[in-house]
């Protein structure tokens, strides 16, 4: 087997980022160590203003570190020449284009600047290599329109397509999938997942959509603003716990079974639920979660106190029992009803 | 190149040669068909008159309007282009202004008034170079102020802003300079194409093509600029010396245009949509060569018709320039969604 970790394209240690100008330097953070792997998908997940750009545009040599060492393939990212930079690292940005009289396939070949001659013509090898692209980033069907044409999510595949083109060993991806429909967003993370296995590159990309994040990628970044980087597989991010530093101080936590963030649950009152099934179980947690409840197992319950019970046999067969009476509803809209009027006070 | 790219070339290129015919046949003073030939021959014509209006006076006028029209389309090409901005244009950004406040400097300096026929070689290099001086200036200010001002129509507006500015320091030029020259000026400013007698013509000439070869340089660099400054830099474009080798193309070709033909408004604004449309893509390998082609058969074509009033005058060329290039643009703004060029 291939081993994973000896495949080692980028290794900061100690990198401190932010930006200088004349006068003043903005550190906006100090001594990160990280390394991305050929042949993983990592998404970095961070709130608003912790300095994911800051961190990419480093990473892409768009502006240089402050401190401490960044090295692609082994050799400092600071002796690369422009040209061999944009043969090795590949981007894709949300910013707005003004390509839409360019074909995709125009617009992919660009790619191929980097590779191509004074005017940029595109040999038959060129050609190959977008046609190549064009498929394995599903767009190929869209070759011959105008880029003006594409939906959103048909935008990012082909400049994703543009960045396969360049032959880069790492990828670079600022918020690729903003402003994407729920398809789209997971048809992106998928064709980069796939990419990154098949062709073996390092991608990395930031992102807002931890959900779809925690599902396709093989290691997490966490970007925060006062505990830094913390970086690992993505399970093993999950399981210490190291999700719930993502928004510390805020009114949501991690759902670790689930995979989401969901607003702390605050209740009032507590309510034993029975059931046997799992998806049942959940739904209705939802549900009184949202009215204020607290939702205990039946085990964790002493005997002796006297907590309300709902019995869930189906999503038509709900009992509530309190106080020797007992409640029958056939819908959740049932249920909250009567919810409402027995716990009114 | 595609079949249908190069037989748009071979199209424009006959339509060139064509309207460059037709202004060396007629002009304001009529001369039989069969005479010009003989002319065009080395044979003697019928009057003397008729040689020193073909040779002297007409050829030069083609030529300028021929290289005029192609350097002022380049320019408002490259400027569209790097400014990712469908209005923008030499005249509109103010570059045209600052090059005839170079102009005006000059000539004030050499004693005379802002009349540009009649001067030595000496004289034109040194128009040429305050004409370029002025223009490098404020589209290096327009630069800056593109750092600052991100929303597209108020760059656009403060390039109108600076225009006013450099108008007024013309004016005041003019206020202090004789009456011959204001005339001069103010004759000057409506455009011509028949300010450069056959002397001068290698000169203009070659300043022009030297703006238009550096434009050939810029054409891969452009293509990357229609994804926007952060992907042209990844593709390996070199912002900075790309930047200053435009300033200097457009700051060239605008410069040897205004200093000798005036302010000629629309046609570097209007020609390059004109060409996207007839192509229907951006991609610069193309679009600058049909750019060029463009601009020189439009401003061929508003040269002839500047004449049509014939013996009792000339229309000057900011007359028929507005009313061939509005429209265009008119019409680009509505199908702004439609078209698709700069979305």
């Amino acid at each position: 087997m291939r081993n994973i970790t000896s495949n080692i394209i980028i290794e900061a240690k100690g990198l401190n980022i932010g930006y200088k100008s004349r006068k003043t330097t903005t550190t906006i953070h100090t001594g990160l160590d990280f390394k991305l792997f050929g042949g993983q998908l990592t998404c970095m997940l961070g709130p608003n203003g912790t300095g994911k750009s800051t961190l990419l545009r480093t990473v892409s040599a768009s502006q240089p570190p402050l401190e401490g060492s960044l090295r692609l393939l082994g050799k400092s990212i600071s002796e690369y020449s422009e040209k061999e930079l944009s043969r090795h690292v590949g981007l894709v940005l949300t910013e707005k284009t003004n390509a839409g009289g360019l074909t995709v396939r125009q617009l992919v070949g660009l790619g191929r600047q980097p590779h191509t001659g004074f005017f940029g013509r595109l040999s038959k090898q060129d050609e190959m290599i977008i046609d190549y692209a064009l498929e394995a980033t599903g767009i190929s069907h869209k070759a011959d329109e105008y880029t003006s044409q594409l939906s959103d999510g048909e935008r990012q595949k082909a400049m994703i397509a543009k960045a396969l083109v360049q032959e880069c060993p790492l990828i670079l991806l600022d918020e690729p999938t903003a402003f994407l429909d729920a398809v789209s967003k997971m048809e992106i993370m998928t064709l980069l997942h796939r990419l990154a296995h098949k062709e073996g590159k390092a991608i990395l990309m930031s992102t807002h959509d931890i959900e779809q994040a925690l599902v396709m990628a093989d290691s997490i970044w966490l970007l925060t603003p006062h505990k830094g980087l913390s970086y690992g597989t993505t399970e093993d991010i999950i399981l210490s716990g190291k999700m719930d530093t993502l928004f510390p101080g805020s009114d949501i936590s991690f759902d670790l079974l689930h995979g989401g963030f969901s607003p702390t649950v605050k209740g009032k009152r507590s309510i034993i639920l029975y059931t046997d099934n799992q998806i049942l179980r959940h739904w209705t947690q939802n549900a009184l979660n949202r009215y204020g409840f607290l939702c205990m197992e039946s085990d964790s319950v002493l005997e002796y106190t006297k907590l309300p019970e709902l019995h869930i046999y189906s999503p038509t067969n709900i009992i509530l029992k309190y106080k020797e009476n007992s409640y029958n509803a056939s819908s959740f809209a049932q249920l909250i009803e009567i919810i409402e009027d027995v716990f009114h006070e | 190149m595609e079949t249908k790219d190069f037989k748009y070339i071979i199209f424009l290129s006959i339509l060139v040669l064509l309207l460059t015919a037709a202004n060396i046949y007629f002009g304001s003073v009529s001369i039989p068909a069969s005479s010009v030939t003989d002319i065009l021959m080395g044979n003697e014509a019928e009057k003397e008159s008729w040689t020193y209006i073909v040779i002297q006076s007409r050829i030069p006028q083609a030529i300028t309007a021929l290289m005029a029209g192609a350097a002022l389309s380049v320019a408002g090409l490259m400027l569209q282009t790097v400014f990712n901005n469908p209005l923008a244009d030499s005249s509109i950004l103010g570059i045209s202004s600052g090059a005839s406040l170079g102009v005006a400097l000059v000539m004030l300096g050499m004693g005379g008034s802002i009349i540009t026929s009649d001067i030595t070689i000496g004289g034109f290099l040194s128009v040429i170079a305050g004409a370029l001086t002025g223009a490098i200036a404020i589209m290096s200010v327009i630069l800056f102020l593109s750092t600052l001002i991100k929303n597209n129509i108020m760059l656009l507006i403060a390039g109108i802003m600076i225009g006013y500015i450099t108008s007024s320091a013309i004016s005041l030029l003019n206020f202090f300079s004789t009456a011959e020259g204001v005339q001069s000026y103010l004759s000057w400013g409506m455009g011509s194409f028949s300010g450069i007698s056959l002397y001068q013509l290698p000169a203009f000439c070659s300043t022009a093509v030297t703006g238009l070869v550096i434009s050939v340089l810029l054409i891969k660099p452009m293509n990357a600029l229609l994804l926007g400054v952060r992907y042209a830099e990844n593709l390996g474009v070199n912002i900075k010396r790309t930047r200053n080798l435009l300033l200097l193309s457009t700051g060239i070709l605008t410069a040897v245009t205004t200093a000798f033909c005036g302010p000629v408004s629309f046609i570097g604004l209007a020609v390059p949509h004109i060409s996207r449309l007839l192509l229907g893509t951006s991609n610069h390998n193309i679009l600058l060569p049909v750019t060029a082609l463009c601009g020189a058969a439009m401003a061929l074509l508003c040269s002839i018709i500047c004449i049509i009033p014939g013996e009792s005058g000339i229309i000057p060329v900011n007359a028929v320039t507005p009313v061939i290039g509005a429209p265009v643009i008119i019409y680009v703004i509505i199908n702004q969604k439609k078209i698709g060029y700069f979305n």
